[in-house]
């Protein structure tokens, strides 16, 4: 049974209420925007490459806590990590969310666990996941994302979910 | 039938009467995350009573076949009851007669069925169309489709900020262009109950017919088509304690007589050769194919059901529900009511400062209350209160005031979590 206490937890509320990383960068090498035509939440990422590092990134938007909150743990997640890497996390995030990959199996999820509550609530797996689809965009120069284009490689992924 | 625009006086039915009624819904003694079901969205489909589900049963166990078809005994009882369905139809909204009420598979197809069989035929290049800000999606998109492809334009009515049409403005959008007028009975999104009467006696008076989506009147209050005078009214079952599925067109029969057909099939023809076909005679003409009989059939009871308890009735009861919570949650800081009409159905959207809807829903949810959260299939009627999305509580008659209760403490609780 889905248990929305356990997927309101402190961490959550926190980085919902002082959002880390939020705003935009000046001079981005990389920008996205992301959006949930279903409920009509938007985000943005911007970030700025140091050759394959992260140097700095950023966010902001307006959604639900899910959303926001899992924004600024993504972005303090990848910041300073290569675009392999944070692609990698990008991965094992939807798996994890999306019922496929058991927090606990992965060594790069950490306190990011506190999503994994989202997968037997399907409306709320595209809260989760935006911020990390807008990032997936932003590497690959896509100018924005949306949870339902057509042409978005996690659609289905999502759509199944 | 006046009851439509006057806010009846706010009169309860006695608490043993709701237990009585909710004893006939078996889904509501459902626990949900362990806490008994508190549901609340009933504007986006209601709950089904016993002698509906037992009426399905019942037909689908003695009475199925296909109709209009064999001369065999199932398929003369199948046909017999499809057709007594429609008279239930027929008397539940006042149609003059029965061959008016058209079987669709709900209002979102009954209002793309006066698109192509009316609009398709008799709305052109520079016509207009008039809609209200309040619409849902299922009666602007249709109109954008057919004005996109004729070359039509969509003039839209204005509202204040208590959620009301502008009547003034209603009028003023008139010429010598306009063709068509498209308005919701009751908002979906805010609850505001429309003066369609009036607004179709302007209408008429420069000739030009209109379509009231009804998929939130038919439910709550006393419709009748002939005093409204409308020439379409489109309505849902499973708004109204009936199956999904299954909904109803009704049509003046002179408009229905001169449309075109919506879909061709089996059914809605009178001849056939590969030269040439003569359609059906109205109702059939709209009814291609094998329709959902047992769906017909359950909605012909949920009909039989609403006008046992009697809708003015089911109206008192809701608006008691309306004022109770109206008030509690005005009671409630940092709560925002959207939709603040005078004349308003038992539908309450609101905002909590600093939550977004979604969150509410999921909170709510988790002591076993249904709201629906998100922007209602109204996304113009969103924008123009600059929000993205409300949560919204929607009354049946089998709602009680502890089960407002129930949804402020839900509310409170949501506030705290937020705090
Ligand atoms: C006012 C209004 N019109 C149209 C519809 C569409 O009804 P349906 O989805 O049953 O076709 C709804 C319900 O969602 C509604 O509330």
């Amino acid at each position: 049974m889905a248990d929305y206490k356990s997927l309101y937890q402190e961490v959550i509320l926190d980085h919902n209420k002082k959002p880390r990383n939020y705003g935009t960068i000046a001079h981005a090498s990389h920008h996205a925007d992301g959006e949930n035509p279903l409920c009509g939440d938007h985000i943005s990422v911007t970030l700025k490459l140091d050759g394959e590092n992260i140097a700095a990134i950023a966010f902001e938007g307006e959604s639900c806590a899910i959303c926001k909150a899992s924004a600024s743990m993504m972005t303090a997640a990848v910041k300073g990590k290569t675009c392999a890497d944070a692609e990698m996390l990008i991965r094992e995030f939807r798996d994890m969310v999306t019922g496929k990959l058991e927090p606990a199996a992965s060594d790069h999820i950490g306190r990011l666990a506190v999503f994994a509550g989202v997968r037997d609530l399907p409306s709320r797996v595209k809260c989760a996941i935006l911020p990390w689809h807008t990032l997936h965009a932003a590497f690959s120069s896509v100018a924005s994302a949306s949870t339902e284009a057509e042409d978005d490689p996690m659609r289905t992924l999502i759509g199944s979910a | 039938m006046n009851a439509v625009q006057t806010p009846l006086k706010s009169r309860p039915a006695p608490a043993f009467y709701i237990e009585r009624l909710r004893a006939d819904f078996p889904i509501l003694k459902l626990e949900v995350n362990g806490k008994p079901l508190v549901y609340l969205d009933n504007a986006a489909s209601s709950q089904m009573p016993q002698p509906v589900i037992d009426r399905l049963v019942r037909y689908q166990t003695t009475q199925h076949s296909n109709i209009h078809r064999a001369l065999h005994y199932l398929s003369e009882v199948a046909t017999l009851e499809f057709e007594e369905a429609r008279r239930k139809l027929q008397r539940f909204i006042n149609a003059r007669e029965e061959r008016e009420v058209i079987f669709t598979s709900g209002t979102t197809d009954a209002i793309n069925l006066v698109m192509h069989g009316y609009g398709r035929k008799f709305i052109g290049a520079g016509d207009e169309i008039i809609l209200t800000t309040l619409e849902h999606h299922a009666n602007i998109v249709p109109w954008q489709m057919l004005a996109e492809e004729k070359g039509a334009k969509i003039r839209v009515v204005p509202i204040n900020d208590a959620g009301e049409l502008l009547i003034d403005e209603y009028e003023k959008l008139f010429n010598e262009r306009t063709k068509f007028v498209g308005v919701m009975h009751v908002s979906n999104a805010l609850g505001t109950i429309n003066p369609v009467k009036q607004m179709i006696a302007f209408a008429h008076a420069r000739g030009v017919p209109v379509l009231v989506d009804g998929a939130q009147a038919v439910p709550h209050m006393k419709i009748d088509v002939q005093d409204l005078d409308c020439d379409f009214y489109a309505f849902s079952g499973h708004k109204m304690c009936g199956p999904t599925g299954i909904g109803v067109l009704y049509g003046k029969a002179a408009q229905l007589e001169n449309m075109q057909p919506f879909k061709g099939g089996g059914d809605m023809i009178a001849t056939v050769t590969f030269e040439k076909t003569t359609y059906n005679t109205i109702p059939n003409k709209f009814e291609a194919g094998t329709p959902p009989i047992a769906a017909a059939i359950g909605l012909g009871a949920a009909a039989d059901y609403l006008s046992a308890i009697g809708m003015d009735n089911i109206a008192a009861q809701e608006l008691a529900l309306l004022d109770y919570a109206t008030e509690q949650i005005n009671s409630l800081p940092g709560v925002r009511i959207i939709g603040t009409a005078r004349h308003k159905a038992a539908v309450l959207s609101f905002v909590i400062d600093g939550v977004h809807p979604h969150d509410i829903g999921s909170l709510l949810s988790q002591e076993g209350i249904a709201v629906r959260t998100g922007h209602h299939c109204a996304q113009p009627l969103m924008r123009r209160f600059k929000v993205s999305a409300t949560s919204r509580a929607s009354f049946a008659f089998y709602n009680t005031m502890a089960e407002v209760d129930a949804l402020i403490a839900g509310i409170r609780n949501v506030q705290k979590v937020f705090a």
